[in-house]
């Protein structure tokens, strides 16, 4: 049926005619008499990637199918949530091997951003941990891995459901010895201060910072680094002790975030990082916290992101090689000038990754909110200029506004991508807005 | 203690994978029936891995009455709970003129369940103990130009429960009748639901698991759809033909 869709920024919001499916013939059966199809996971990407004329949701299609708790190999179909797989692996001791800031995307929507977390750096993507996946292509299902079909898996990982509808994916879960992370906490007043923090914490399992992007003089990028690491059954104090693996009932919080989502404006963004900031009132700060508000902490508030008004917003994200960050200095000094991104930003190192389309590679990575107003999309187009110029590019799965030169300029691969792309979906049957604006795919 | 388990009857669709995770959750072995129980298979796999739980499958079909005594004999354990979770909306407009679609529509919502029934309640009369559940609809409480081929199945069923539920009370068995209104489905996929009346498959699962266990007789999913009814059930008939519902 067509009804307006739009993804976690609100923005754009289009008709789509969306249908489901909990059966391989029925998804045949639609792919078989539909064109122009895009696959829809929980609908968090944030832009136009998992829109398009008819959009397939397969959230209904979220059956566990294989679970190796001796080996921590896990099997599922695509449509199953980050959180629904955790509350099943936590409790027998085994995690997600990567995992992105919230846990309500599906495991189909982790391989086709190929996502990444603040484990980048140690252990790379999501698509480093798949084993093996199906897809139904344009030319029929097929399975795929490193080493079968690999041009088909590595268009797949990252490829935004270009090449067809992701059905099943087998991958290595982290073993884990309690549902707890114990974490470091260190305030730096400033942008080199937090790159040599980086640095200096580089052998921590999980890291990222939250960077102040307005702030200007010498607390330009002034910044916490949160580094992690999963906490031993030692670690524990006596009442988490009592039940390491305890799944988390609800979120309990450790930063003033638990707003209705109704006051989150940007004045009040302002005053509650203020406060958060302030509530770091040590350099150092170390606790041993559930997983949740560390790797979750806006899954807490349902729906934060109509706190951006009806306009929506969009999240701009890129990465710069790990020898340009005078690149970072750069872009942030043209984002606080303009002072229209969130206060709050998202920085964060990424390792080497080299590999076909996939967003991560060595270097730093900043995500900000930017709410849709006018004279937004032409200023991000300047941004872009200067992401090109220093020889980054941005992520796809938070596009909505990229124009195409961007892209195929930015990514190394691109060419190769959208060769293999003709193999497998040679009549363009799976195709999104965002494919046909970046062209990708032929509009 | 024994492990109870519950027959679900329709496993196939959404509403019954919902009811299925919400009783492994708490520790029920799980029997699902459907038409073509080999497809089965991924859902079975999933309840066993989330919930830890024993499953089987078993093939059903509503609309062949013959089998439905040999279908109930052959399952391995006698079940505690039966949920009755089949139904077909089917087509309105088409079963005004093609008796094929009309009687599918009533057979499988009505004479069907009434059949499969039977057979559950001789059992648990017999045994002094159980409990069924019947999935109706709010559609059965007032007939409707736009589904009363459907609404009047259903309104056949409520009252059938009803009359089962005052039959098996003096033997020990509880009967309990949930009218869902709208539920987020494939079945509901083409039509246009009002979002706030709109239902998710898991919530009325949990209202099914949360009533049953507190053995109440009728229970309106959501809530406020008993409200919603009675002012609909209150509008005088020579109002309510003239309005286009």
């Amino acid at each position: 049926m067509v009804k307006q869709l739009s993804n976690w920024g609100n923005y754009p919001i289009l008709d789509c005619d969306e249908s489901s499916f909990t059966q391989e013939e029925q998804l045949t059966q639609y792919v078989n008499t539909h064109d122009h199809i895009i696959a829809r996971g929980n609908g968090r990407c944030y832009g136009d990637a998992s829109l398009g004329e008819h959009s397939i949701s397969t959230l209904r299609y979220d059956k566990v199918l294989q679970f190796d708790t001796e080996n921590g190999i896990f099997e599922c179909q695509a449509g199953i949530t980050l959180d629904q797989v955790l509350a099943i692996t936590v409790p027998r001791g085994w995690f997600l091997p990567v995992t992105p800031g919230t846990k309500f995307i599906t495991i189909g929507g982790a391989v086709a951003s190929d996502v990444h977390g603040k484990n980048h750096h140690a252990e790379g993507s999501f698509s480093n941990h798949v084993i093996t996946m199906d897809v139904l292509t344009g030319v029929g299902f097929m399975s795929c891995s490193p080493e079968n079909n690999p041009d088909l898996f590595w268009a797949t990982c990252g490829g935004m459901g270009l090449t067809g509808i992701i059905t099943k994916v087998q991958f290595r879960l982290k073993k884990i010895e309690t549902a707890y992370i114990r974490q470091k906490q260190i305030k730096a007043e400033n942008l080199d201060e937090i790159i040599r923090l980086f640095d200096e914490y580089k052998d921590y399992t999980y890291s990222m910072a939250w960077i102040d992007c307005l702030k200007k003089g010498k607390n330009f990028g002034r910044s916490i680094l949160i580094v992690g690491e999963h906490a031993t059954k030692e670690e524990l104090s006596d009442k988490q002790k009592a039940a390491p693996l305890l799944l988390p009932d609800k979120l309990k919080l450790t930063i003033p975030f638990n707003l209705p989502s109704f006051v989150l404006n940007n004045f009040t963004v302002k005053a509650f990082n203020m406060l958060y900031y302030a509530k770091n009132y040590k350099k150092e700060m170390n606790g041993v916290v559930p997983y949740e508000p560390f790797f979750y902490p806006l899954d807490a508030i349902h729906h934060w992101n109509r706190g951006y008004g009806k306009q929506g917003f969009v999240q701009y994200q890129f990465v710069l090689p790990i020898d340009r960050k005078e690149g970072l200095a750069a872009i942030m000094h043209r984002i606080s000038d303009k002072g229209w991104g969130s206060f709050l930003a998202v920085l964060k190192v990424f390792g080497k990754q080299d590999d076909l389309i996939s967003f991560p590679m060595e270097g730093y990575t900043l995500a900000l909110d930017f709410p849709v107003r006018k004279g937004l999309f032409p200023f991000l187009d300047e941004l872009d200029a200067l992401v090109l110029e220093y020889g980054g590019k941005l992520y796809l799965s938070k596009d909505a506004r990229m124009q195409q030169e961007v892209f195929w300029k930015s990514y190394p691969n691109a060419e190769r991508f959208a060769n293999i792309i003709n193999t497998y979906n040679p009549v363009g049957k799976f195709r999104s807005v965002q494919s046909d604006r970046l062209l990708i795919t032929k509009p | 203690m024994m492990i109870p388990t519950v027959l679900i009857l329709g496993a196939g669709s959404d509403m019954a994978v919902a009811i299925a995770r919400k009783f492994a959750a708490n520790n029920y072995a799980i029997q699902l029936a459907a038409r073509k129980p080999e497809l089965l298979h991924a859902q079975e796999q999933d309840l066993r891995i989330r919930h830890n739980v024993a499953v089987t499958s078993h093939g059903f079909d509503a609309l062949d009455f013959e089998s439905h005594v040999s279908f109930f004999q052959s399952l391995p354990v006698k079940p505690d709970v039966v949920i009755c979770v089949f139904g077909y909306l089917g087509d309105q407009e088409k079963g005004q003129n093609d008796w094929q679609e009309a009687s599918r529509i009533l057979h499988t919502n009505y004479t069907g369940a009434v059949s499969i029934l039977n057979v559950v309640a001789e059992d648990m009369a017999a045994r002094k103990t159980g409990t069924i559940i019947g999935i109706s609809s709010v559609a059965g409480d007032r007939g409707r130009m736009s589904n009363y081929l459907y609404g009047s199945a259903k309104a056949g069923f409520t009252a059938y429960l009803s009359g089962l539920r005052n039959r098996l009370f003096h033997a020990g068995v509880h009967v309990m009748s949930v009218q869902p209104g709208f539920v987020n489905t494939r079945m509901t996929e083409g039509l246009t639901l009002p979002p706030l009346l709109t239902a998710q498959p898991e919530e009325v699962a949990n209202d099914i698991f949360k009533a049953a266990s507190k053995k109440k007789n009728v229970v309106y999913s959501k809530w406020f759809w008993r409200y919603i009814m009675l002012i609909i059930t209150s509008i005088p008939e020579f109002i309510f033909k003239k309005l286009k519902l």
